[in-house]
């Protein structure tokens, strides 16, 4: 451990700037991310995290402002940088003829290793993974909870500094989520820099220490999600669901709640505020008569919802 | 986590940067080439024995004077060879191209390790050279076997057969890269390859086109291949050694032109 009072900055951006023809993606942002945390992107789709993400990942050019990655530049030096990273991106592109095991050995290659070496890493990266029992079938008919994890075994191989995931969890079953989150916290506690990009809130909670919340190629806020939640939100949120006919009629008569703030969204309503039940009990008595009612704590879909005005998979 | 020992990569390590990505097709490879082996053979076996025996055997009937006095399956033979390369360096560059991009997506995971664009490409280049070798190889042994080679000169014939399967690869491959829709392929198999294989001197000399036509098919490549393996293969090359050297220049320069071409459309396309 060098310096542990100053954290070792391994991706530096000014002014950070992608456009695609007229297009900007990613619109002039700035951030540092520090050896050994978890860092977050969130966002819905379309925000620029994936160019964020391809722009770190040295396979693609920034249009403008500044970007170096593990003190270098990436278009000048992308392979020797990558040689560093690991990548799992949104769509596996894993080779479906091949064996679990040839998989993590043509990607070994890729990067120059030794058979032996790779042979050995391929060990303990399916064990790591859970896939030991699975080495030597095929991929094309894993599920995808186990491609998801043979990505992530085949983006460590050359034990990377900085593992880059693109949305590592979208598209999987609920339990395979929970694994998947499971080994990115134990690499992390390994000492692995983990930048990921997701638009589930429950996962940018779960993993991250620091995120940036993106939208329209801008970040609307950063810190940690219990900050953030702190900072934009309310410490309760109450949800209430109407019959759709009565849906605007009550819109318009919780106005005057107090409230800090509410949205009405096209199915809820929702009302941000201290003490869920206590406002509760006031919808009540005030005559209206919500379907559902549900209160809960505020969450980072809720800080997104008050940055942008939108909801986050919409 | 100590880095992987990898020095930044000089033009020196391009070649095996490129190998690293060739040796990937090869893991594939090892589990479908049963399958490619049979078509490699059957195919010029069915097109030795239709046309050097079946079609054959009707043209030597009458004079074959304008065949340059050898039978019709020796004159036909190195044509076989040059269009088999043609052929199979069209379907190594075509499909498997677009589908490293479109369907297992092999590139995009290449992209991620130190292999850059050009590495990528070029690895996949050697991989088509090796099944154009291997293809021709099969052409050759059937022809031998159907007793169609006149010449020991023959030995040239098959670096010349490659020649001309790589002065396709690697254009084709350049531009395949970049291509957006698969039906496209289709026109270039339709209004590309099979014009070419009917009139570049494959089936007929191309003396008995009308003028205008020979030139039109004297500009085209494969030309170029069929007369440099038929020179060969008839053992007719020492009579006008200018020419051949004109024939390899012509094809080399394709390739290369090609090679350096792909560099660069594989870069655009993935370096977005």
């Amino acid at each position: 451990m060098l310096e542990r009072s100053e954290p070792e900055v391994l991706v530096r951006a000014r002014g950070l700037t992608k456009t695609f023809g007229s297009f900007t993606a990613v619109d002039g942002i700035d951030f540092d991310l520090y050896r050994g945390e978890a860092f977050g992107f969130l966002g819905p789709n379309g925000a620029g995290k994936s160019s964020t993400m391809r722009m770190i990942g040295c396979v693609s050019p920034p249009t403008s402002g500044e970007l170096s990655i593990l003190g270098r530049d990436p278009v000048r030096d992308g392979s020797a940088i990558r040689a560093r990273l690991g990548v799992v991106p949104q769509d596996d592109t894993l080779d479906m003829e091949l064996t679990v095991r040839e998989n993590l050995l043509v990607y070994g290659r890729y990067f120059g290793l030794p058979r032996r070496v790779i042979r050995e890493r391929t060990a303990e990266l399916l064990e790591f993974v859970q896939l030991a029992d699975r080495a030597n079938s095929k991929v094309d008919p894993l599920s995808g909870g186990l491609k998801r994890r043979l990505t992530i075994a085949r983006s460590l191989i050359n034990e990377p500094e900085i593992l880059i995931l693109d949305e590592p969890t979208t598209g999987l079953d609920p339990q395979a989520r929970h694994v998947v989150w499971d080994r990115l916290f134990r690499l992390k506690q390994r000492g692995v820099t983990l930048i990921l990009t997701t638009h589930y809130m429950d996962e940018a909670e779960q993993l991250c220490d620091r995120l940036v919340v993106m939208d329209h190629g801008r970040f609307a806020a950063e810190g940690s999600p219990r900050s953030l939640i702190a900072r934009y939100c309310s410490p309760e949120v109450l949800e209430l669901r109407f019959d759709p006919q009565l849906h605007e009629a009550a819109a318009d008569k919780l106005k005057d709640f107090p409230a800090e703030r509410s949205e009405v969204l096209a199915d809820r309503i929702l009302l941000y505020v201290a003490d869920g039940d206590e406002v509760l009990a006031a919808v009540h008595a005030s005559g209206l008569e919500p379907l559902t009612s549900l209160v809960r704590r505020g969450t980072l879909e809720d800080v997104f919802l008050r940055l942008t005005g939108r909801r986050l998979e919409d | 986590m100590a880095p992987v020992s990898l020095a930044v990569p000089s033009s020196a390590q391009q070649w095996s940067m490129s190998v690293r990505a060739f040796r990937c097709w090869l893991t594939v490879y090892r589990r479908i080439w049963r399958s490619s082996i049979w078509s490699s053979v059957l195919g010029p076996v069915c097109y030795l024995g239709a046309l050097g025996f079946g079609l054959g055997t009707l043209v030597d009937k009458h004079s074959t004077a304008s065949l340059g006095g050898v039978s019709y399956l020796a004159f036909v033979a190195p044509a076989i060879l040059a269009s088999g390369a043609m052929n199979t360096a069209m379907s190594e560059a075509s499909f498997p191209v677009f589908g490293s991009l479109k369907w297992n997506r092999i590139y995009f995971g290449a992209q991620a390790s130190p292999l850059r664009p050009a590495d990528i490409f070029r690895g996949h280049l050697m991989f088509m050279a090796m099944r154009i070798a291997m293809n021709c190889a099969f052409v050759l042994l059937v022809m031998w076997a159907f007793g169609a080679i006149r010449s020991a000169w023959v030995v040239l014939a098959y670096p010349a057969a490659v020649l001309t399967g790589l002065a396709f690869a690697a254009p084709i491959a350049a531009w395949a890269v970049t291509v957006k829709m698969e039906s496209s392929f289709t026109y270039v198999f339709r209004f590309g390859l099979t014009p070419l294989m009917l009139f570049s001197g494959t089936f007929f000399p191309l003396s008995q086109l009308p003028a205008g036509l020979r030139v039109l098919a004297y500009a085209t490549p494969l030309w170029h291949g069929v007369a440099l393996c038929r020179a060969f293969s008839l053992g007719t090359a020492v009579r006008d050694p200018a020419g051949m050297l004109g024939h390899v220049a012509y094809l080399a320069a394709l390739a290369v032109v090609g090679t350096w071409a792909g560099a660069r459309t594989y870069r655009r396309r993935l370096y977005v």
